[in-house]
């Protein structure tokens, strides 16, 4: 396309400016990061003596390695059992197209809709009275089933996409619902499961308001729980807080700038499915 | 159980003489499939829905009996002037979380796909995108320091001559709820303008060329062409930001908690404090039917006339 010169730099600046918007965040929070612990600095300034120093101090105070494992203790409770059970039943919406399944995808539909503050009450009571409030299952549990609208969705999305004659032949060699499944379908099925894993993956190590409503130990919680946590702790000292913000997001943005290209695609297949 | 080399026979029988009974298994055994994820959605997610609805008609303070109180409470939510407020704030909040960032991607994405096809634009579409991916909560700590009395932004404030103007913009009755919604445009813009960018390159570049031999302008084209293509994908970014907005919590509950005053509550905030603070179980269930209600209401409109003009 030919542009007219003009436009080309309106366009450009308009473009450096945002990314500046959203770069320059980071760069604040980063430099002040580095000032003395308990003082309060301005915006952007480079100190005179960087106190690298706050960062350790900061994974000290944060308790850093136990958060980090509680984090992936609950991500690796999560994601691999929403996209077993998510799959099955998109399988079995999707594809097999049970009886009543119109009405089983209009209740997972139905979910998408539910904010998880309209209905965090209940859970709340209801995991006090069978015994796992205040534990890293607290979490997992209810994060399992908030996801199963989405997951469910996304699933039954792909598999009614599949052209029916490769069940047709499978099921002439003689296959059974399971080998369809497990032999065939799943193999295929890789790339949505990968997206959904990589969703799933970032909602849970970011989740924040079922981590402070039902675990009181932060150290029990996810990153962006414990996180909170933290900010309730350091609201005054602002060096401290910018350095514990920073060591928790650096597992996250190094993902993304790994796996940049399909954290995009996922995010925005995901929203455009559901 | 059947041994997989008697299993072709048995189904091609069965085709004939007992359609009944290996439909039936199927079915069966295809309801198996969907039971693990049908259990934990109805333990955590439908039987609280139901709960929280039945809860919204008591009053109860999480321990003692709970007493039967009809309506009672949902009045008090239209009555009560920091209740009802929550709702009007949400509606706020979206023209910050919704409208900005869908207007604003709008125009990014247009400019992105129109001057920076290379290097430059998949540069600035990661860095826009970034927000995107870190926990809300991290975005609500860093802007609560940008938004502070010595943060950045009142020293940029300072270094162009506005001093004036400066202020600790959270604690402001004011302007902390626009202040707030900058987090939610930070956040969310890149999203929408790369989603909205997506949408753009499926478009046909001969409907752009023949306009531009036509004359048309920059402004022409937008609005005849890039607009009424992009329905669906603006249809989506609605979607996506309004409930982002209406159910805004972390972001909210790290800057401000709703403050000062009300003037940032909105319901997740409110529903949390009722709840967990307060005791008063059976309001802050109203307040959270009051909620659900309100995204369908606004969603379903929106699906709506999006979804019709996609065809």
């Amino acid at each position: 396309m030919k542009v007219a010169r003009s436009e080309l730099w309106a366009g450009r600046t308009l473009l450096l400016a945002l990314m500046a918007f959203t770069i320059l965040p980071f760069i604040s929070i980063f430099m002040t990061a580095l000032h003395p612990s308990g003082t309060v600095p301005r915006g952007l300034e480079w100190p005179a003596h960087p106190q690298w120093i706050n960062f350790v101090t900061a994974f000290n105070m944060a308790e850093m390695p136990k958060l980090f494992a509680s984090s992936i203790f609950i991500v690796l409770s999560v994601v691999p059992a929403t996209l077993v059970i998510s799959t099955m039943a998109g399988f079995a919406i999707g594809l097999l197209r049970i009886p009543g399944s119109r009405v089983l995808l209009f209740l997972f539909v139905f979910g998408l809709t539910l904010p998880f503050q309209g209905i965090i009450i209940p859970i709340y009571f209801l995991e006090r009275a069978i015994g796992i409030y205040n534990t890293r299952v607290a979490i997992a549990l209810p994060l399992i089933a908030l996801y199963m609208p989405f997951a469910v969705f996304w699933m039954r999305t792909h598999f009614v996409n599949m052209p029916s004659e490769l069940s047709e032949a499978a099921r002439v060699d003689g296959a059974s619902t399971w080998d369809l499944f497990w032999r065939i379908h799943v193999p295929l099925a890789r790339a949505p499961v990968a997206s959904l894993g990589i969703l799933t993956s970032i909602w849970t190590w970011n989740q924040f308001l079922l981590c402070l409503v039902l675990v009181e130990d932060p150290t029990q919680r996810t990153m962006a729980g414990g996180l909170g946590a933290f900010q309730g702790h350091y609201a005054n000292n602002v060096p401290l807080l910018c350095a514990g913000t920073i060591l928790i997001l650096v597992p996250t943005l190094l993902i993304f700038i790994l796996f940049q290209r399909q954290i995009i695609t996922a995010l925005l297949q995901g929203s455009v499915k559901g | 159980m059947e041994t997989s080399d008697n299993r072709p026979k048995v189904l091609v029988n069965s085709r004939r003489t007992y359609p009944n009974k290996r439909v039936r298994r199927e079915t069966f055994v295809g309801w198996l499939f969907t039971l693990p994820a049908l259990f934990m959605y109805a333990f955590f997610v439908l039987v609280p829905f139901l709960l929280t609805i039945l809860y919204s008609f008591f009053r109860w303070n999480g321990v003692g009996p709970m007493t039967w109180v009809g309506v009672k409470n949902y009045v008090s939510v239209f009555q009560v002037p920091n209740l009802i407020g929550t709702i009007f704030n949400a509606f706020w909040l979206v023209v910050w979380f919704s409208f900005i960032p869908v207007g604003l991607g709008l125009i990014v994405a247009s400019v992105i796909h129109r001057v920076a096809t290379g290097r430059f634009g998949s540069v600035a579409r990661t860095v826009l995108f970034l927000p995107q991916v870190i926990a809300l909560v991290a975005a609500g700590i860093i802007w609560g320091w940008l938004l502070a009395l010595p943060g950045l932004i009142n020293q940029m404030l300072k270094a162009v001559g506005l001093s004036v103007i400066t202020r600790a913009w959270l604690g402001d009755f004011h302007w902390a709820l626009p202040s707030v919604g900058m987090v939610g445009v930070w956040v969310l813009l890149g999203f929408c303008a790369i989603l909205l960018l997506t949408g753009m390159t499926k478009i046909d570049p001969a409907l752009y060329e023949s306009a531009r031999l036509d004359g048309a302008s920059w402004v022409q084209e937008f609005l005849a062409i890039t607009i009424p293509l992009l329905r669906h994908e603006i249809g989506v970014c609605l979607t996506v930001t309004v409930i982002a907005a209406l159910a805004a919590f972390d972001i909210i509950w790290v800057t401000t908690a709703g403050g000062p005053g009300n003037s940032t509550s909105v319901p997740g905030i409110q529903i949390y404090i009722l709840a967990f603070t307060q005791r008063a179980i059976g309001l802050a269930s109203a307040l959270a039917v009051m909620l659900m209600v309100l995204v369908v209401i606004v969603i379903l409109p929106i699906q709506w006339l999006t979804r019709e003009s996609a065809q």
